[in-house]
């Protein structure tokens, strides 16, 4: 994206204090302070910096990217902030940057909207804000517009953030959950369950020390890559919360196909498969944060494989799996002992079994 | 992963499921049914529908799941009892996860901690006890539930908060004996089992010989198993093996985890701190002497029977419930009238549907070997 350098006019306030009290929420000098020293001095943008009530687009500009707008909202409300692999802020961007390019949008601007919990550390804020910015940096997407609401200690978990997002699709790509025909092929970008079984343990409720680190990345790079590769591509979703099983069964029940994945084929860390296999819990309904599930036809599976094991993020990608014409909105796992489940929708939490 | 793979091999699967086949070829069959050879436990249950292991038997076997869920057997008066003790505010309630989700008569634990009562999920007791370290105003309350498999792990922890000299940490104890159990199946009118597959992580602790009468008296075949499905298959073949050759006998194909004689020192912390009960009350079994253990009077300050005032209310299993008769193998679960329908995992009305180790909620959830055919 081209954006023209903006010359700043005003001064920028300064914070002088190291936690966030409700003053910060309450419309005056601490939060213009609290805005421009920590938000704004992060996003600098040319959209963002004049700081009016909303932020202004050029339509002819859009156009150029193509001719539909996509349009998402996500609320991220991680605990902890800080985690392996990324922190809330990572997630904030990069989670709604996915949800854009799963549609084929190609990812232009996002808002934020943070609601902090008061005696939340300034720093704390600091960190997230910086990563906020670096991740939009690297993902191309400018930071244009926010929102920032203080509430007393207690009516949230220090640092609630919501991110909302615009970009635009590309002419001829229309990519839907109900387009999956029998025989189309299912890929994932890689290994599996990374970012829920580093949350468990970042909570540290378990005593379980693992090196594993969430997967948390910006994926249109990836899925740029695909769709060169595999322009007859039918759907893509990023397998976040309730994890590979959940976005199938989407895919199945919408499409009214049957699924059947291979267990043997699904790439899974093996730190994580112990971790699971400790706690009882199943790896396919573990949350990721940089992994989709892409359904192409037969005839570009091999295509699209290649492309998605040429990016960095899909160096682990794998053929897990395909359409049926077995009963529909049922999906199969054939287990790698050779007989076959079925992989249903979670139906609450994930909860460990207790022998 | 080392040591769990070997145990999950495909190929030596299709060897073992071959082994069974000709085994089978070769045998009488009761007339008009199949084998009914019943896993007693749920991690079994578990284990057989997460690797499909009924689609790959054959069809003369059909595997009965047992009472073997702790959790699936708890009557809903004393789910009701935990949230009494959970909504007194100067307790915290510390469970283990997959109990939180059984229904009582009026709430969960779940449902009771979005109502702001202090629940929470613990690993192990010991880790109910570091909280009782952590807050020392509070009431630490632990859910000691579960089979002799997690029996010692309670009482050593008790044994544990009484060296330290910690007092406001306790256990609601719900602990409960699989062999009385396993006596009372037997002992139902219209059973027709041919043979068992023994709790493996029960006889870890109390090995092999409290399962002779199963032999001895009742002429049925039992063979301790592991977890995993090869360990699942050579058990089922070994009880095969028993069928045929006429002979019913205790036999342990748990050998790198059971010792025949189990475990001493667990023993010991068992008999230290527990004694039985006189009855305890099972879900969908109804009150089974001597199944249940409680606190000796020695540790009458640990136990939450004693510290808190509980209603012990007995409350009677919803009428269109079946899980008993699934329990003891009279019915299937999506035999039962309610099955997927008024009783689904949202919604439990029945213990079996509520743990994942529960045979109906792992129908539901995987797929049982008939429905499984129809569907697929």
């Amino acid at each position: 994206m081209n954006v023209a350098p903006f010359i700043r006019t005003r001064k920028l306030g300064k914070v002088s204090v190291e936690t966030v009290t409700l003053a910060h929420g309450g419309g005056g000098k601490a939060m213009k302070d609290l805005i421009d020293d920590v938000f704004v001095a992060a996003f600098d943008n040319h959209a963002l910096a004049p700081l009016e009530d909303q932020a202004r687009f050029e339509l002819a500009e859009l156009a150029l990217h193509g001719d539909r707008l996509a349009f998402t909202t996500d609320s991220f409300v991680v605990d902890p902030l800080f985690f392996p692999g990324g922190n809330i802020g990572d997630l904030a961007v990069c989670g709604t940057v996915n949800d854009l390019a799963v549609g084929a949008a190609t990812p232009l601007y996002l808002s934020c909207a943070f609601i902090i919990e008061e005696g939340t550390s300034i720093d704390v804020l600091r960190k997230v804000a910086r990563s906020m910015a670096m991740t939009a940096r690297e993902a191309g997407v400018a930071i244009v517009t926010g929102d920032t609401k203080v509430v007393q200690r207690g009516a949230c978990d220090k640092l609630f953030i919501t991110t909302t997002g615009i970009g635009v699709i590309r002419q001829g790509l229309t990519l839907g959950v109900d387009t999956v025909r029998p025989d189309d092929v299912m890929l994932v970008n890689g290994l599996l369950g990374d970012h829920g079984a580093a949350i468990l343990c970042a909570r540290g409720d378990m005593a379980l020390d693992t090196l594993i680190e969430s997967d948390c990345a910006c994926l249109h790079g990836l899925i740029q890559t695909v769709l060169a590769a595999a322009p007859g591509i039918r759907f893509m979703r990023d397998a976040t919360r309730g994890g590979l099983a959940t976005v199938l069964n989407e895919i199945a029940e919408a499409s009214q196909v049957g699924i059947e994945i291979d267990e043997a084929a699904t790439p899974i860390r093996e730190q994580v498969k112990a971790f699971c296999e400790i706690l009882g819990l199943d790896p396919l309904y573990l949350a990721n944060e940089g992994k989709i599930l892409c359904v192409v036809p037969p005839d570009q599976a091999e295509a699209a494989l290649a492309a998605m094991r040429s990016h960095p993020l899909g160096r682990d990608s794998a053929i897990i799996g395909h359409a049926t014409d077995g009963q529909p909105g049922r999906v199969v796992m054939r287990t790698v002992f050779g007989g076959r489940r079925i992989v249903d929708m979670l139906v609450g939490e994930q909860l460990p079994r207790i022998c | 992963m080392k040591y769990v793979d070997e145990f999950r091999d495909g190929q030596k699967a299709r060897v073992l499921i071959k082994e069974i086949e000709s085994l089978v070829s070769t045998m009488t069959m009761p007339p008009e049914r199949p084998l009914y050879i019943m896993e007693v436990c749920g991690g079994h249950t578990h284990s057989i529908f997460r690797y499909g292991l009924e689609g790959m038997l054959p069809k003369e076997i059909e595997l009965i799941h047992g009472p073997g869920c702790p959790v699936c057997v708890l009557p809903m008066g004393r789910v009701d009892d935990c949230v009494s003790i959970a909504e007194n505010p100067k307790v915290i309630f510390a469970t283990f996860g997959d109990a939180m989700r059984v229904p009582g008569s009026k709430k969960s634990l779940l449902q009771a901690k979005a109502e702001g009562t202090d629940v929470r999920m613990v690993y192990s007791p010991m880790d109910a006890l570091t909280l009782a370290r952590k807050n020392p105003d509070r009431e630490v309350v632990f859910f000691g539930l579960g089979f002799e498999t997690t029996m010692p792990s309670t009482a050593l922890t008790i044994l544990q908060a009484e060296a330290e000299g910690i007092e406001n940490f306790s256990v609601f104890c719900n602990h409960i004996t699989i062999v009385p159990t396993i006596k009372a199946i037997l002992d139902s009118p219209g059973l027709q089992l041919d043979g068992f597959l023994g709790p493996g992580h029960v006889s870890m602790v109390i090995g092999t010989a409290p399962y002779e009468f199963i032999a001895n008296f009742y002429n049925k075949p039992m063979v301790v198993a592991g977890f995993e499905p090869l360990d699942i298959l050579q058990s089922i073949w070994m009880v095969l093996k028993q069928i045929k050759e006429g002979r019913s006998e205790v036999e342990n194909q748990y050998a790198r985890v059971v010792p025949d004689g189990g475990n001493a020192a667990a023993l010991q912390a068992v008999s230290k701190v527990y004694e039985l009960r006189e009855f305890f009350e099972w879900r969908g079994l109804g009150s089974i002497d001597h199944s249940g253990v409680k606190l000796r009077d020695e540790y009458a300050r640990y136990d939450a029977e004693q510290k808190f005032a509980i209603p012990n209310l007995k409350i009677a299993d919803p009428k269109s419930c079946q899980c008993g008769e699934v329990l003891k193998g009279v019915i299937k679960p999506w035999q039962c009238k309610v099955f997927g329908s008024a009783c689904t995992p949202e919604k439990p009305l029945g213990a079996l549907m509520v743990s994942s180790e529960g045979a109906c909620a792992a129908y539901y959830q995987y797929g049982g070997v008939k429905r499984f055919k129809e569907a697929v």
